[in-house]
């Protein structure tokens, strides 16, 4: 039975190869599992950008884009057979949506010579790119949204956060551990108290670590969730009765699947983003009239507009761009993984390219380069209006502590450096 | 026509105890061998190593470690994912080398031991943290043992999670294994020759189902059949129950660590406990014990390929030959092989194995069935 399948498997990786003339942008979605609301609305947005680039502008450079999906249930050996099972079309970036399966890949694509882009999750210390020559998590990342969460939280009161106690709710992985020295870096430079209060995959039981919340009376709650575990904590927030305004969620705790649940009390409850949200750009006018209305949206079609369909977009756009990019550079159109790598290494993301592409205002404006392969680190603050059922930014997009997080990035880097024996990549 | 012994004579009691007394098995078991061996190392790339050949060689290692205690011992065990995580975590340690602390100074650090060594101290940590956990099964059996195994998978993922010294304080509490080579070539890392972590995986698995095989038709596996079939009786004509249900948990577990340091070295690369080894992959390899069938080495291998191939192939089918929507084959998978569980335990409660000997005795009779 063994090598029967086996031949099927091979002759269907074969006849499922697309023609390699196309742009190849793979998509690692995960549409089933305990994470599929948010797996969904990013595979349906990413998939939608890129078809309206090929259905509007015929694709990039005049090259027809092809988005082959496979299914990873945001489980970290699906991941690896679908990245094995793409590698062969010539998949120009990867983008899983997952910091397990980003931890997979990071070795493997840099042997590869194929990027990998991680916006807002992944292995924060990527953004050295002299370490991660092709691991890129601009326009933010982990460390930008702990440290701006605090700023927030600064500017609120005055500057002074001394005596204040802030815990942290996170995911018990390694996506939620990420924070944690920054917070602690963070808490000594502006001593306040931190406690963590870890909860386990999938996060559906969290009377414990509430009531202990509730016990400690902490001034502030940050939040770094994924999938159910995000509506279960909002509303176990709310049975304590936490003030919403006090509680902040990381971008991936900050969309509509997570508050909806909760009805009136979710309103005020605050989250990070690096993008803008809502629908109100001339881009959508494009999407409703070529992708939305022509029927061939991805999946059911009715994320348009939803946080992490933006997202979606805004990922599809920034690979876009730095294929575009690339194009420029290498004076091909028919890019390789190799020459997208230079083409994500020299995006310059600009408010004048923002405006062309219909999307005012859309994100930051960021620069990346050989050594900065994380952008800026400008992250904005969002809060939810219960009543309107949307939600909307309340803060510019604020610049994170560079002080403390490039000392962090560069410790972190280094140490995987000398761990596996990597030379400096740039000159 | 097949698995006759017509004309096989055996001459000396080593040729009438050998495990394939049959002439045709045993050329089969040779043939399979050498193509495994010799042949397919020659002709795979990435992709069939690391979606198909190495997760269905590291979960047969783990389901015939767990056979051996649940299939020949008889002691239900849902701890193989805590397992597992020992054998990773153990692996990891003695590969980037064990440091001792002592009261915030560093005492020692040992040096770093080869890939090979250590997956097997991977292995030899798991047996003694495997023996720990079975002491219980001398006072509490069935169901209740089954229990107690739980909390060690509960509680192995906590410790793995919680203590820092077992992730080298990496920031985000993930393990991922450096590049280490075997006699001159690379096993572990992303550079890794295909047939390389292919042949190393296989050497393993090949040198535990020689080893599970001979342990079970020997002294000890009578031992623990006798165990399983009935304990009193069993102590009544003279085994020891403590030495035979410890060294049970013992080799299985040794097992089931090689598997676990293979499943993180090798095949993946870096691992999260949760994620990885968490309560699923315990279900997992006792479905595939379950399905396999229950005290036979064949049954390991097939309840492995099972479990491991079929939702492969149900993907490659639905997705890239029939063009379906990711998710609607993603649950259709689920479905299939779910009602394919259901459909084998009633159809045929000994599993795969108990197929495979009726199909063995069907074929002993064709084309001539009385």
């Amino acid at each position: 039975m063994k090598y029967k399948l086996g031949t099927l498997a091979v002759a269907a990786v074969m006849a499922a190869s697309p023609v390699l003339a196309d742009l190849v942008f793979p998509s690692l979605s995960y549409r089933t599992g305990p994470y599929a609301a948010g797996g969904i609305q990013f595979a349906d947005g990413y998939a939608d950008y890129f078809t309206l680039l090929n259905e509007r502008d015929g694709g990039i450079g005049g090259e027809k884009i092809q988005v082959p999906e496979c299914e990873t249930a945001y489980n970290t050996e699906k991941g690896v057979e679908c990245y094995e099972s793409l590698k062969d079309s010539g998949g120009l970036v990867y983008q899983p949506l997952s910091t397990g399966i980003t931890y997979q890949l990071i070795p493997k694509m840099t042997a590869d010579d194929i990027p990998l882009l991680t916006s807002g999750l992944g292995r924060t210390s990527a953004k050295n790119g002299n370490v991660f020559s092709h691991i890129f998590n601009f326009p933010a990342n982990y460390w930008d949204g702990a440290s701006v969460a605090i700023k927030y939280l600064l500017d609120e009161n005055g500057g002074d956060l001394k005596g204040k106690k802030v815990s942290l709710v996170y995911h018990n992985s390694a996506y939620g551990k990420e924070p944690i020295r920054t917070l602690q870096e963070l808490s000594k430079k502006h001593g306040f108290d931190l406690t963590e209060v870890p909860v386990d995959h999938p996060g559906q039981e969290q009377k414990s670590q509430w009531l202990q919340i509730r016990r400690e009376k902490p001034d502030y709650v940050i939040m770094y969730g994924w999938g159910v575990m995000n509506q279960v904590a909002i509303q176990e927030a709310i049975n304590i009765r936490f003030p919403m305004e006090n509680f902040i969620g990381i971008w991936w705790s900050g969309s509509e699947n997570d508050v909806l649940s909760a009805g009136e009390g979710a309103d005020g409850y605050k989250a990070l983003t690096f993008h803008n949200v809502g629908s109100n750009f001339p881009l959508y006018d494009d999407l409703k009239k070529y992708v939305v209305d022509a029927g061939k949206a991805s999946g059911a079609g009715d994320q348009v507009g939803s946080v992490i369909y933006n997202r979606g977009i805004y990922a599809a756009m920034l690979a876009a761009e730095s294929a575009k990019t690339a194009q420029e550079i290498h004076g091909v159109s028919n890019i390789t993984p190799s020459q997208m790598r230079d083409g994500m290494e020299n995006l310059s993301m600009t408010e004048e390219k923002m405006v062309a592409l219909g999307m005012p205002n859309f994100g930051p404006e960021f620069q990346v380069s050989c050594e900065n392969h994380g952008g800026n680190g400008l992250v904005a603050v969002t809060q939810w209006d219960a009543k309107a059922k949307e939600w909307s930014l309340i803060t510019d997009f604020i610049e994170s502590d560079q002080e403390v997080i490039q000392a962090l990035v560069d410790e972190d880097s280094q140490a995987y450096a000398s761990e596996n024996n990597i030379a400096p990549a740039c000159k | 026509m097949f698995y006759r012994e017509a004309g096989d004579f055996n001459t000396t009691y080593a040729e009438d105890q050998q495990t394939f007394p049959i002439k045709f098995d045993r050329y089969r078991y040779y043939l399979v061998m050498f193509i495994a061996i010799v042949v397919v190392p020659f002709v795979i790339n990435d992709y069939w190593v690391n979606s198909l050949l190495l997760p269905f060689l590291i979960y047969s290692i783990a389901a015939l470690g767990l056979n051996i205690l649940v299939g020949y011992c008889g002691q239900v065990s849902l701890g193989t994912g805590g397992f597992m995580a020992v054998g990773a975590y153990s692996c990891y340690k003695f590969m980037t080398g064990v440091d001792i602390w002592w009261g915030g100074e560093l005492l020692f650090r040992l040096p770093e031991f080869n890939i090979f060594f250590s997956v097997i101290m991977g292995g030899v940590m798991t047996a003694i943290v495997g023996a720990l956990f079975g002491l219980p099964s001398l006072r509490i059996k069935g169901f209740y043992l089954a229990v107690a195994t739980l909390a060690a998978q509960f509680f192995l993922v906590w410790l793995f999670n919680r203590v820092a010294w077992f992730y080298n304080y990496s920031a985000s509490g993930q393990i991922s294994a450096p590049e280490r080579g075997f006699l001159g070539v690379l096993i572990t890392g992303p550079s890794t020759a295909p047939w390389a972590a292919y042949l190393f995986c296989l050497f393993f698995t090949i040198i535990c189902a020689y080893a599970a095989r001979n342990m079970t038709r020997g002294a000890a596996g009578r031992k623990w059949m006798a165990i399983r079939d009935m304990d009193i009786a069993a102590e009544i004509i003279g085994v020891n129950p403590l030495r035979a249900k410890l060294t049970a948990f013992a080799v299985s577990s040794f097992f089931i660590g090689i598997s676990g340091a293979l499943f993180f070295a090798v095949y993946l690369g870096a691992v999260e406990v949760g994620e990885a080894f968490g309560i699923t992959k315990s279900f997992l390899v006792l479905f595939m014990v379950i399905i396999g069938g229950l005290g036979s080495i064949f049954g390991s291998f097939a309840g492995a390929a099972f479990l491991v191939l079929l939702p492969v192939a149900l993907k490659v089918v639905g997705v890239d030959f029939l063009g379906w929507p990711t998710d609607i084959v993603a649950h259709l998978q689920l479905v299939i092989v779910g009602a394919l569980i259901i459909l084998f335990l009633i159809v045929e409660p000994h599993g795969i194995a108990q197929l495979w000997r009726l199909a063995k005795e069907k074929l002993r009779l064709w084309p001539f069935p009385h």
